[in-house]
This record gives structure tokens, C-alpha cells and sequence, in this order.
């Protein structure tokens, strides 16, 4: 193991490693902290001047109530839902189907649409923008969660298709073979053999791709506007208009707009960083 | 390569993969590659997005020469692509530091990483707001040990490294996680003899981790080279391209450009993102080399 | 909670329904994207909304309220692609990319065949083309809100010209406050300085004619003039720092907590000040003061409604048009406890209040120059963007006034 584990260093060492490790992640997520104080504050500190000194009261229901009983951001945070969970599905079947494709047959251009794929996937979104929002508009679908679903889903198929056939490629192929004597028909191999053993590829794709989704930005912005479709990475921005200088509830309604993924992340931990790290290790 | 089993019968092996790829590649080739293909076609148009789009050549690029918003758009998108790869580095070191198996390393670890999962938006705000010259906590810590207060965003010089460190805390968050994975598979046997051979710190790190990490330090490089070239998030969070522009990037400049309020550029907002698209290209094709050099590896 | 919001509404719903020509036949759905997202802006296109969703029972009216600045670089997205049914914009020259690109809706119709009465005041603001593309809704004057209770405790009167404001000024910075509050982050709140400073400086009309892009800004001496006054005052250290990283809400609390002691704002600052806890002995009013030999000209900037060309309920929409500008309603959202703003229709009543009425007064009697929209309203949007760019860097770098006067000359010779 590298660095030489902590155990065979000296007492001294030990200890200061352990002080250090609390103090670096206080300062590491100090951003983060600093939006968490402020969101259990009251308004009177702000008027104030205190920022940093003890609330002068603990308003944390005060404040999250708000964020969920006076404004849109409930509406925000299911717009997202109903974009990203779709998206989820509908770009992992789509690359199950895809990855299957490419990492089992051999045939003449595999390489070059698996190439394509991962070009694709890295090209700069603004290169996309005009005739994406054009097509969008042309086929009705501008300011709708649809228009952007549809978008997310033949995005994200070209990092789903990396991901999936690099993990069927390293499948046992014996079974696939085994299967094929037998005389078992192509898609019930699909169905049967592989889709079971692709699981794990499945769950680590699904969380990533629940995360993207939901972080999205620069899509929310170019293909819907208002509350009626917007997602809660866009919606913030008029959330914030409408508490403008209100830190307090502007760092609440952070928090909540962020919360999802970072449950998300906690909940399935292992699944992410599987997904993530793919390709890390040789 | 056709063979003495084909015959007119369809060949299982031939249609099987076809109709699998055939919604994925379809769907892919009308949101993602025609476009890009489009959007060059536009960019010699000017045309508002409406009506009738004219041609005119080359002009929209003549335009951009002389565009000093462009020239600093560019400028900045150096600056991001060098600065960002510091997450790299950054990563490695945080990595290091928390593999060891000590009670709760994984809350650790788990609380070290997720800046990442957290969206760029609410990245922007939390620093926006970090760096606030009065309310602000940097300027808050910065103040008691006597230093004078600094106007992060609004200084049109240090605004650009703002928003980058911004963006540097969950690419390195990314990145740590990459060499978490990495160290965790290193082999413990050539660990060893390095120590024999007295290599330590240092060379043991350079000589012996690093090479076997190289996997990991690929991945972290694609990372943070697309993530410093897609910069729009924070930017448009943060400084919406002030003070007085000087925080524009491409991506930005071309947005703005082309959904601008008083008129759709699109032919000029497309010229700016196919300039954009050419510098990604270079690493994309520098990419898909590498991986087409593993893929013939891996095969035999 | 909108519906609960319409029954309490109900009974003022009675009363305008009388003098409403019967429209009980609108039927379907009436899309609003609104961006009157500001807290007292936000309670009256709901109430709107709700009202005249009530008085149609066949009709549902539906709004959503985008963030104002968002707004700007949204609305020709909004209006080219699954366009609402009515907007909120800017009378004037503001209208123009829309205008011409044939996204507004052309309502010379309602205005010539007696639709909106009481009216013809602001039509002109709405003429472009000699068409009506358009209704205000409410308008604002501008001027220096400041707090009497500090001016009081200086010993300091409103001042009528420039030497006394700039005297004034520096008493308050004698007693460790800065004179001027201001938050230039989205740009505009320096084109308001610019227009006053200029207009006082050269004259409305010299104003008009560089808004119409006939001088120059490099050659021109009135301009440099404009820029020399301002930079007495940011060189006196008037005005707060870091304004560059302020929206004009985030630098409130810098005239609240008394640390600048004056805003050059419009009116619609006014709920903040009083949501802010300010009676009307602490805060008070004045117009800007006279620099050279000019008659007065003012900017009060109109908000308007405007139909989209592609609208699908466009005969609830002009009927929501005209809702909106009748005289009882006007009286009612521009009052002090609605937007606290001026009506645009002559026979409302402008609110009881001391803001309002000063303000109504000095547009009606006190603005022989001229009233002018405002910077971003009366120049190209092109130019502004560019013109407030500069503002906003000469305002924390004056050093760099030629390189951005340069600036804006080029952009100046490729607008117009």
C-alpha cells in the first residue's frame, strides 16, 4: 500500500494524522458550510451585520418552509424528476441495446461507430445548440420536458454506449457461445444471458446518469423557460430573483436544489464510484 | 470477408446488431453529429434564427478577428484549460492523503468526494457567495489575520481564477476519487521490492506508483480537459461574463451571441462555437487515439 | 391558493366587470409569461391574473413569472417558440428587435377604434412604424431617494445644483458614509447615472441625438464633458465599493443601514424601502439637480404588455390588454401598496403618496426638456449592452475612458 499506512509510522505521526484529517475536510467543504450556517439564519442577522457570529435565532423550519411553501421550487424540483428519471431509463435501455451490439459482434464498422460514440460524447454542447434548439422548436417540443428528455436520452446514449460495451467486452464470453449452441436465438441471449450479468453496469450507469441529468444546466436554459418546465438547476435563478439579497433563503433553496444527487450519491455509493472509476484501474 | 455460410437467408449475426443499434445510433446521429455538421454550415450564414439565412462566407470569422470580446473569450479558455488540469495534481495529493485505513476513513472519503455530485449552479452559488466582499467568508478569514479584503468577481483580473477555482473544487474532488481507485489496485509486490531497492517518498512515487496509475491519470486528464472546455455553468452563475466581459469563455460568448436579446447571431454565435469545437477536436482526436491504440492491444 | 386569491379579489372583480364591455364568451387558456418577479410585482400580475380569470368563467388564465433580468435575453426564445399569449417589455425604442423581426402582435386597431381611452399620452411610446405594437402598464419616475433622518442630522437641504450636491456629498463622506449607493452587476444601474449626468451635462436633446447614434463618442466634447462631472464624484470616493458585484437589490442594505446615505433609483425602489422598515420622515425624494443651462429632462421609463404575433388566444389577450389599462385598474396596481408607480391612463388616480405624487408633479410640470425612456430603452440594445459595459468599468477604472470610448465608437459604426 502506498503511502506506507499510518499504522507503522511513529505515535506522534498517528496523532497528527488523525487531527488532521477533521481539520481538512472543515476546510475543504467551507463554502459548503459557511451556505449551511446561513441557512438557519434569520433575516436580522443579515440586516445586522452578523454573518459570522452565533445566530441570533435558529430558523431552519422558518426558512425551508419557505423555500417549499412560498415559492416554485416544489414545481422546479418535480420538473427535474420527470426529466431525469426518463432520461435515466431511456438512455440506459438504449445503450443496453447498443453496447450489446458492439461488444459481442464482430462486424465491419464496429470500431468506427464506437468511435463515433465517444466523439460524440466530448464534443463542446455549444456546437450543438442551434440546430438541436431548432429541431426542438420545429417538432413542437420547445418548453416541454419531452423536448429536453429526447435530448438528454441520444446525448447520454454516447456515454452509456462507452460504459456498457467496455463492460459486456469483459463478460466470459463461454457463455454467450454456450448459449449460441444450443441454439438459443440472438435477443433471448440478450435478454436472458446477458441482461442479468449486466446488473451491476446498470445500477453504477443509472445513478451517474441520475446525477448529470439533474445537474444540466446549459440544456434547462436553451430549451425551456418558465415554471411550467424548467428543471431546479434553471428554476433557481427565479427563485433567487424573487428573495433577491435574502441569503438566508437563497442558501436554503441551494441546499434543497442540490440535496437529490448528494442523497442520491450517499444512498448508492458504491454503485457511483463503480461507475465513475471505470477505466481507472487496469 | 464474406464467407461460404452466407446465404440468402438473413444472417443472425449480421441483423441482430444492426437492429440493436439502430435506435441508439439513430437518435444519436440526429441530436449529436448532424448537428455539429449543421452548425458549420451555419456559421457562414448570418441568419437570426426566423427568417431567410444569408450567405456570406467567410465573413462571420473575418468578424471574430477583430472581435476583442472573442480575444478575451479565448484568452480565458487557456487560462481554464491550463488551470483546470491542476485538479489533476490536486487530486493526487488529497488521494494520498486519505488512503489509509483508519476508523471512518470512508465517511472521509465519501465527504471528501461529494463537491462533485453537487450541481455546477449551486457550485457557483456557494462560491459567489464565498466570495462576497462583505458578507463573504474568504474575506471574513481573510481580514483577521490582517490581510486587506478582496473583491473576488469584481476585480476583472483575479474574477477569471475565481470562477476556475470554483470549478477546480469538484474536478479535484473527481479526480481524487479516480486515484482512490487507482491506489487500491496498485500491486503491493512491486511496492515492496521498490522498498527494497531503498526507493522511497518521492522516487517511490515518481518510479513505481505513478506507471501503474497511468490508467487513472488518463481518465482524469479527458475529465478535466472536456470539463475545462465546457465551462459555462459557473460563469453564467457568477459573473454572467463581468465585470465589463471580462470573465467570458467561448462556450459563454457564443451563448450569448446567439440568444442574445436584441437578435438571434447565429450564424456568428455558430462561427464561435465550431472555433471552439476545433481546439476540443484536437484533443478528441488525441483521445480516440489512445483508445484505439488499447483497443488493438487488448484484442490479441 | 390562486383560487382563494380570486374569491377575495372578488368583490373589486364586481365592480370593473360593470364598466367592462362584456367579454363573458373568452374562452380557452390565456398563457402570461410575466417578468414581474420583484415581490410587489409578483402579488399584482397574480391578482391580475386571478381576476381576470374570474370574471371569465370559461377562461383559464395562466401565469408564470420569469426572473426580470433572465428575462431579457429569454424573450425572443419566448416569442419564436411556443410563444404565451401576452408578455411583459419596454415601450420604445426597446420594442424595435421585436417590431421589426414581427414578434409583437400589431394593435393599432384597439387604439384607433376607442378600446383604450385615457391613453393618449403614452401612445407615442408605443408607436414605432406608426403602428401600435402595444399597452403600458405603469411608469416611473427616477430621481435621488435619500434619507432625510441623515440629511436632517448633517444639516443638509435637497440641493438644486451640482456645486450643492457635490457639497452635500462631501459632508457625508466627512461623516464616514458614502454619498451614493449603487449596484452595477446587471449594468443598468449605471446607464441611469449616464442619462442624468448627461442630460443635465448636454441637454436632452443632445442626449436624444447620441441615443440615435448621430455623435460620435470619441470626437464628440459634450460626452467628455458628462464623463468629466461623474468622475468628480468617483474620485471624491461617492459612490460605495465593489458596486460591480452588487445587484441593485444586493446594494439596498447599504442605504438602509445608513451607510450611503442616498440611490438614484426609480420608484419601484420604494416598497423596498418601506418593506425595509422606513417611515416617510426617513426617507425622501429630489430631482436631479441642474449641471448646465438645460431645461430639465427626466427618464420614466413605461412597462408594457405586448400580444405575441404568434399567440393562440389573441382575442383574450386584447381583451386582457384592455383590462389591464381601464382606469380602475391602473388606480388600483399602481397604488402605494400595489407597485407603487404611476398610472398610465389619465383618468386613474395617481396614489396618495408622497413619492408618487412628487414624482407625478415633477414629470407633469418640471420636465420641460423631455422624458426620455431610459439608457438601455433609448439606445439600440446592442449599443446599450456595449455602452453599459463601459459605464459600468469607467465607474471602477475612469482611467480607461478613451480605451472605452473607443469601444463604444466602434460598436457605435456597427450598430447604426
Amino acid at each position: 500500500m502506498f503511502p506506507t499506512p499510518i499504522q507503522k509510522q511513529s505515535m506522534a505521526a498517528q496523532v497528527s494524522y488523525q487531527a488532521l484529517l477533521p481539520l481538512a475536510l472543515i476546510m475543504w467543504l467551507l463554502p459548503l458550510i459557511a451556505v449551511a450556517l446561513f441557512s438557519i439564519r434569520p433575516l436580522a442577522d443579515f440586516t445586522n451585520g452578523n454573518y459570522w457570529g452565533m445566530p441570533s435565532s435558529f430558523e431552519f423550519f422558518e426558512n425551508y418552509g419557505k423555500v417549499f411553501f412560498e415559492s416554485d421550487m416544489p414545481r422546479y424540483l418535480w420538473n427535474s424528476v420527470l426529466i431525469t428519471v426518463p432520461t435515466v431509463i431511456g438512455a440506459v435501455a438504449l445503450s443496453c441495446m447498443t453496447g450489446f451490439a458492439l461488444g459481442i459482434y464482430r462486424f465491419r464498422g464496429n470500431l468506427l461507430i464506437f468511435f463515433m460514440f465517444i466523439a460524440g460524447n466530448f464534443v463542446p454542447f455549444q456546437i450543438l445548440m442551434v440546430p438541436v434548439r431548432d429541431l426542438t422548436v420545429s417538432i413542437g417540443l420547445y418548453d416541454t420536458k419531452l423536448g429536453l428528455v429526447l435530448f438528454h436520452v441520444a446525448f447520454q446514449t454516447g456515454f452509456c454506449t462507452l460504459f456498457m460495451r467496455n463492460f459486456i467486452r469483459a463478460l466470459p464470453h463461454e457463455l454467450i457461445e454456450a448459449a449460441r449452441v444450443e441454439g438459443v436465438a440472438e435477443w433471448r441471449i440478450f435478454w436472458f444471458v446477458v441482461l442479468p450479468l449486466m446488473r451491476p453496469a446498470i445500477a453504477a450507469l443509472s445513478v451517474l446518469i441520475f446525477t448529470f441529468i439533474w445537474n444540466d444546466y446549459f440544456w434547462a436554459v436553451v430549451l425551456t423557460q418558465g415554471p411550467g418546465a424548467q428543471p431546479v438547476t434553471a428554476g433557481i435563478t427565479s427563485f433567487n430573483s424573487q428573495f433577491v439579497a435574502q441569503y438566508h433563503l437563497m442558501s436554503a433553496g441551494s441546499i434543497v436544489a442540490a440535496l437529490p444527487p448528494v442523497a442520491m450519491f450517499f444512498l448508492m455509493q458504491r454503485h457511483f464510484i463503480a461507475g465513475l472509476t471505470l477505466g481507472a484501474v487496469k | 470477408m464474406s464467407t461460404a455460410t452466407s446465404t440468402r437467408r438473413w444472417n443472425p449475426q449480421i441483423t441482430t446488431p444492426l437492429l440493436f443499434l439502430l435506435p441508439g445510433v439513430l437518435f444519436f446521429l440526429l441530436y449529436v453529429i448532424i448537428p455539429i455538421g449543421q452548425s458549420f454550415n451555419i456559421s457562414f450564414y448570418k441568419w437570426d434564427g426566423l427568417g431567410e439565412a444569408e450567405w456570406v462566407g467567410l465573413r462571420n470569422y473575418e468578424r471574430l478577428m477583430q472581435d476583442r470580446a472573442f480575444e478575451v473569450s479565448l484568452w480565458n479558455n487557456m487560462k481554464w484549460l491550463v488551470l483546470y488540469l491542476l485538479a489533476i495534481p490536486a487530486g493526487l495529493f488529497i488521494a494520498l492523503f486519505l488512503n489509509q485505513t483508519v476508523t471512518g476513513i470512508r465517511l472521509y472519503k465519501s465527504l471528501f468526494f461529494f463537491p462533485f455530485v453537487i450541481s455546477q449552479v449551486v457550485v457557483g452559488l456557494v462560491f459567489s457567495w464565498f466570495y462576497l466582499p462583505r458578507e463573504g467568508l474568504l474575506n471574513a478569514v481573510i481580514t483577521t489575520f490582517g490581510m486587506e479584503p478582496i473583491n473576488v468577481l469584481g476585480d476583472p483580473v483575479l474574477a477569471t481564477y475565481g470562477v476556475i477555482a470554483a470549478g477546480l473544487w469538484p474536478q479535484t474532488a473527481y479526480c481524487m476519487i479516480l486515484y482512490l481507485t487507482g491506489l487500491n489496485a496498485v500491486d503491493p509486490e512491486q511496492i515492496e521490492a521498490g522498498r527494497l531497492d531503498g526507493a522511497k517518498g518521492w522516487r517511490m512515487l515518481w518510479h513505481i506508483i505513478l506507471p501503474q496509475l497511468r490508467p487513472a491519470t488518463f481518465i482524469a486528464f479527458v475529465v478535466t480537459i472536456i470539463g475545462a472546455l465546457r465551462s459555462f455553468d459557473l460563469i453564467s452563475i457568477m459573473t454572467n461574463g463581468g465585470p465589463f466581459g471580462s470573465t467570458r469563455v467561448l462556450s459563454f460568448y457564443m451563448f450569448e451571441k446567439a440568444l442574445s436579446e436584441y437578435g438571434f447571431r447565429m450564424g456568428y454565435g455558430s462561427a464561435i462555437a465550431v472555433v471552439l469545437f476545433l481546439i476540443m477536436l484536437v484533443f478528441i482526436a488525441y483521445f480516440l487515439w489512445s483508445m484505439w491504440r488499447e483497443e488493438r492491444a487488448g484484442r490479441h | 391558493m390562486l383560487k382563494t386569491f380570486a374569491r377575495a379579489a372578488g368583490a373589486l372583480v364586481l365592480t370593473t366587470a360593470l364598466v367592462q364591455p362584456a367579454y363573458a364568451e373568452l374562452s380557452g387558456t390565456l398563457r402570461i409569461m410575466s417578468d414581474m418577479s420583484n415581490p410587489a410585482p409578483r402579488a399584482i400580475i397574480e391578482g391580475l391574473a386571478a381576476d381576470f380569470d374570474a370574471m371569465h368563467p370559461d377562461l383559464t388564465v395562466e401565469v408564470d413569472v420569469v426572473d426580470r433580468e433572465a428575462w431579457k435575453s429569454q424573450i425572443r426564445n419566448a416569442l419564436t417558440a411556443d410563444a404565451p399569449d401576452v408578455i411583459n417589455w419596454y415601450a420604445a425604442n426597446r420594442m424595435g428587435p421585436y417590431v421589426r423581426a414581427g414578434l409583437f402582435e400589431d394593435i393599432s386597431d384597439m387604439w384607433d377604434n376607442g378600446d383604450l381611452t385615457g391613453l393618449d399620452s403614452v401612445k407615442g411610446a408605443m408607436t414605432m412604424d406608426g403602428k401600435q405594437w402595444g399597452v403600458p402598464y405603469t411608469y416611473y419616475q427616477w430621481g435621488i431617494y435619500y434619507r432625510e433622518d441623515i440629511f436632517d442630522e448633517l444639516g443638509l437641504t435637497e440641493p438644486a445644483t451640482f456645486e450643492e450636491e457635490i457639497a452635500n456629498c462631501q459632508k457625508i463622506l466627512d461623516s464616514g458614509r458614502k454619498c451614493y449607493t449603487i449596484g452595477t452587476k446587471f449594468l443598468w444601474t449605471a446607464g441611469g447615472w449616464f442619462d442624468y449626468l448627461n442630460m443635465r451635462t448636454n441637454g436632452f436633446d443632445h442626449h436624444m441625438a447620441l441615443a440615435r447614434g448621430e455623435l460620435s463618442w470619441t470626437e464628440d466634447e459634450g460626452v467628455r464633458a458628462t464623463f468629466a462631472n461623474w468622475r468628480k464624484l468617483i474620485d471624491m470616493g461617492a459612490f460605495i465599493d465593489d458596486h460591480q458585484t452588487y445587484s441593485w437589490q444586493e446594494a439596498l442594505p447599504f442605504f438602509v443601514k445608513g451607510e450611503a446615505t442616498a440611490y438614484l433609483m426609480g420608484n419601484f425602489v420604494v416598497p423596498h424601502l418601506r418593506e425595509a422598515g422606513f417611515t416617510d420622515d426617513q426617507i425622501d425624494f429630489y430631482q436631479f439637480p441642474k449641471i448646465g443651462d438645460h431645461p430639465m429632462g427626466e427618464d420614466a421609463p413605461t412597462d408594457t404588455f405586448h400580444i405575441a404575433a404568434n399567440a393562440k388566444n389573441k382575442e383574450a389577450a386584447r381583451a386582457f390588454l384592455q383590462y389591464v389599462t381601464s382606469p380602475e385598474v391602473q388606480t388600483k396596481i399602481n397604488a402605494a401598496d400595489g407597485l407603487g408607480q404611476l398610472p398610465v391612463n389619465s383618468n386613474a388616480t395617481v396614489g396618495d403618496d408622497e413619492f408618487l405624487q412628487q414624482g407625478f408633479v415633477m414629470l407633469s410640470q418640471n420636465a420641460t426638456g423631455g422624458i426620455a425612456q431610459f439608457f438601455d430603452r433609448d439606445f439600440p440594445a446592442e449599443m446599450a449592452k456595449t455602452g453599459m459595459e463601459g459605464l459600468q468599468e469607467f465607474m471602477v477604472f475612469p482611467d480607461n475612458l478613451d480605451d472605452i470610448l473607443e469601444r463604444l465608437e466602434f460598436t457605435r459604426q456597427d450598430v447604426y
